[in-house]
């Protein structure tokens, strides 16, 4: 938003500052005027990302997401285009995920990211940083403890509950999007539900490799109508997107939002003859022992010896703990 | 009996250009219909119209529908209108690019369809796609090829496959055989003439290339600057011109 | 089984300043099932023109022109079409077929089109071809390559492959030897037999005298050129 913009939205928070003032000045002006300013410790303009509003983004704007939100869940599987804001990280590391996380935020969240079902990755540690020091909320790495869970690429092991959010980061929003380049014909495709092209896909993958070959971004049919991309994660995870969490998508680049309330019908398109099978490794986690879980690979040495962990960190972790 | 396609007063204009003005005709079932004139005669812009491609200014474009009988496609709801489009309709183009998808195999093609109807069962559509293949001359073994490996003829013929596997009742075709080289044509023109009879295909041949309407079309519309000049039987309208521009169109073409 | 009254026709040369020509007048001919008419007069007195009539590839100018129930002076192309495939047959002097299309296919694509059985059209279609003497080695290749005389033949097939109740021949004889000649002259014959109506022009005076009940001499339809 240009300097201008943030003027417009003086009047609604506080209202000091005068024209002329250098553009750090009218965000120190916005973040006076933030409500949550004085409890939260994010916000003391000693520490540098005290200078934001609470979780980085205007209130102009995340009302703006959060009507995108509200939309989306109305219409569950349906791409709601928005104003995507630059944010202070490239795009593909999560720009839509953190305007979606920062629109749903209150000072009460307790927050947890992971990238890849790990908490420790650079990208995971990045954004928890990032909120709690633009938002000062508590992160955690316990799914379990978390009301806010920001995802790249996975969803935690440990079944979510109502009250929780999932928020995952999306690249290509776009399920029709590898065969029908037009972005005018695909949301004419979806809507006259004209989805033949999306099992086309499909039939490719089975007659190419045998069987229906997608890993991961595996497509599904939201309620009954809008087909959907449920982001890169592996299709081992589909199953468990029909869930009592609600489960928001950001793209960024792209500037969609898309949802899925609780409770809601998530189908994965097959075939009658080559049905879905949410697919794993066929091994047990060399850590905890777990046999349902999805594992990474991890090659251990020059020789190639490898060995199968849980993706999931914190699953993996709990469940030692126990085990201990 | 009830015509097939009933079309009336289909005007479109492009500004203060006329692309087409005051057409209508009756196409009965198992009716093949030549349309032909000079490049900007306004029969391919027509040729959309009926379609559902474009929309006319004016005019209905009725078709008889399995379900609810005679319907106005201009007027119907545009999601009908597609159904009807991957149904009971079918379009041949000119160029194969446009009517193909030429990252998909062919057989991912023809099956498109199918799947497009709700065909869910992967071994039937590859069974219906291998059938759909000889027919139109191409052999199995390049089902899992993509169009861009074959020649111009097969692309064709892949277009034409992909077209009819769901048993449509009316095809247009834009130039089916434009850009292609003679002996490809006449190959062409004998599949086509094979399946409109094998599967009581009504169709609309937009060409200018009066050797294949008169191996191809049972009637004849002459279109010139949008309007049409004359229309009949294709012998007697080729044999036996009346219009001027017709007679012109006729004594142009080179014997052979 | 085949009716003109009063049928004129005269064409209009609009690329050559509009000249009219005035090619018949008053034409009036009937003929019965079983019937054979001969159509005669000099080279360019008309019997081309009015055979072409009756089959709907020239338009009458006026009259009527009716071949069993179906008035072709005034019948819809579809009418003219039907007519086509279940009434009237037409052996020309040229043959115009798809390129490529099997000679045997050929022959049968009138039974086809009339949608009979694949094995019973190419069953006809053989015994004729047999018939006609044309080499058991042709049958599978296209006729566009045959000389004139088999080309003929084809032709001739084709027309006699379905039984029409009437058939316009345009010289059926003209270019075969005695021995096919003599095939073609009983085809004819059995067709009468079996109550076709005939309109044919025929050079080969013989041949008309041996099949035509009747001749029917065109140039009485032909405009005074002085008028």
């Amino acid at each position: 938003m240009s300097l201008a913009g943030l003027r417009q939205g003086k009047p609604e928070h506080a209202g000091h500052g005068e024209a002329g003032e250098q553009p750090h000045e009218v965000a120190a002006d916005i973040h006076f005027a933030a409500p949550f300013s004085k409890e939260n410790a994010g916000m003391d303009e000693s520490v540098p990302g005290g200078a934001y509003n609470f979780a980085y983004l205007d209130e102009e704007t995340k009302r703006m997401i959060r009507r995108a939100i509200l939309k989306g869940i109305a219409i569950p599987g349906y791409q709601v285009p928005f104003a995507s804001r630059e944010m202070p990280m490239p795009y593909g590391w999560g720009t839509g995920g953190v305007q979606v996380s920062a629109a749903c935020l209150t000072p009460d969240d307790s927050f947890k990211v992971i990238d890849q079902g790990a908490d420790d990755t650079t990208n995971a540690v990045s954004i928890r940083k990032f909120f709690e020091r633009t938002a000062g909320v508590e992160t955690t790495e316990r799914t379990a403890e978390a009301t806010v869970i920001q995802t790249r690429h996975r969803i935690p092991e440990t079944p979510l509950t109502e009250g929780q959010i999932l928020v995952y980061q999306v690249p290509i929003p776009e399920p029709l999007r590898f065969l029908e380049p037009r972005e005018t014909e695909t949301r004419r495709m979806h809507a006259l539900e004209d989805y033949g092209l999306m099992h086309v896909k499909l039939y490719e993958d089975i007659a190419r490799h045998g069987e229906i070959a997608t890993a991961y971004a595996y497509p599904v049919k939201v309620e009954g109508r809008y087909v959907m991309d449920p982001s890169p994660i592996p299709k081992f995870d589909n199953p468990k997107m029909e869930m009592a969490a609600i489960q928001l998508f950001g793209a960024g680049r792209e500037q969609r939002i898309y949802a899925i309330p609780p409770y809601t019908r998530v189908v994965s398109l097959d075939f009658e003859d080559h049905p879905f099978v949410a697919g794993k490794a066929p091994h047990d986690c060399a850590l905890c022992g777990a046999s349902d879980t999805y594992l990474d690979e991890i090659i251990t040495d020059d020789a190639g010896s490898r060995m199968y962990v849980c993706s999931d960190t914190d699953h993996c972790a709990t469940r030692q703990e126990a085990a201990a | 009996m009830t015509p097939l396609l009933s079309v009336q007063g289909i005007r479109k204009t492009y500004g203060f250009r006329i692309g087409c003005t005051d057409v209508g005709f009756d196409l009965y079932p198992g009716e093949v219909m030549g349309i032909v004139g000079e490049s900007g005669s306004g029969k391919s812009t027509l040729l959309s119209c009926l379609a559902g491609h474009l929309t006319p200014d004016q005019g209905s474009v009725v078709f008889d529908t399995r379900a609810e009988g005679p319907r106005d496609t201009v007027t119907m709801s545009e999601p009908e209108r597609r159904m009807l489009g991957r149904t009971d309709w079918a379009f041949v183009h000119q160029n194969p690019r446009d009517g193909l998808r030429m990252s998909v195999s062919a057989g991912g093609n023809v099956g498109e369809r199918l799947m497009a109807v709700g065909a869910r069962h992967y071994g039937q559509i590859r069974e219906t796609a291998t059938d759909w293949l000889g027919r139109v001359e191409i052999t199995e073994d390049r089902i899992d090829d993509r169009p861009r490996a074959f020649s111009g003829g097969m692309q064709q013929r892949l277009q034409i496959a992909r077209n009819l596997v769901s048993g449509p009742r009316l095809v247009f075709m834009d130039e089916p055989t434009g850009g292609l080289d003679v002996s490809v044509q006449a190959r062409l023109l004998d599949l086509l003439r094979g399946l409109v009879r094998e599967m009581g295909l009504s169709a609309l041949i937009v060409t200018h290339d009066l050797a294949v309407v008169r191996l191809l079309a049972h009637r004849l519309m002459v279109m010139k600057s949008g309007r049409v000049v004359e229309t009949g039987l294709t012998d007697q309208v080729l044999d036996d011109p009346q219009h001027p521009y017709t007679q012109l169109l006729v004594s142009s073409v080179l014997q052979v | 089984m085949i009716e003109l009254r009063d049928v004129s026709k005269s064409f209009t040369l609009h690329n050559q300043g509009g000249a009219v020509i005035e090619v018949m007048r008053g034409a009036s001919l009937k003929v019965a099932p079983g019937e054979c008419v001969a159509l005669t007069g000099e080279s360019g007195a008309g019997k081309s023109t009015l055979m072409r009539m009756i089959w709907g590839n020239y338009l009458a100018a006026s009259g009527s022109i009716m071949v069993g129930t179906t008035d072709v002076a005034r019948a819809e192309p579809r009418e003219v079409l039907a007519l086509r495939r279940e009434t009237l047959g037409y052996v020309s002097q040229f043959l115009r077929v798809v390129p490529r299309v099997p000679t045997r296919e050929v022959v049968a694509e009138p039974l086809l089109a009339l949608g009979r059985s694949s094995d019973e059209a190419l069953g006809r279609a053989e015994a004729l071809l047999e018939r006609l003497n044309i080499p058991r080695t042709l049958w599978g290749l296209s006729p566009t390559t045959f000389s004139g005389g088999e080309q003929q033949r084809v032709n001739i097939a084709r027309g006699f492959a379905h039984a029409f109740p009437a058939l316009l021949l345009d010289e059926p004889t003209a270019s075969l030897d005695a021995t096919n000649r003599e095939v073609v002259l009983a085809l004819i014959e059995e067709a009468k037999a079996r109550g076709a109506a005939i309109v044919g022009i025929f050079h080969d005076e013989e041949a008309r005298g041996r099949v035509c009940d009747r001749v029917v001499d065109v140039t009485r339809f032909t405009p005074a050129r002085a008028a």
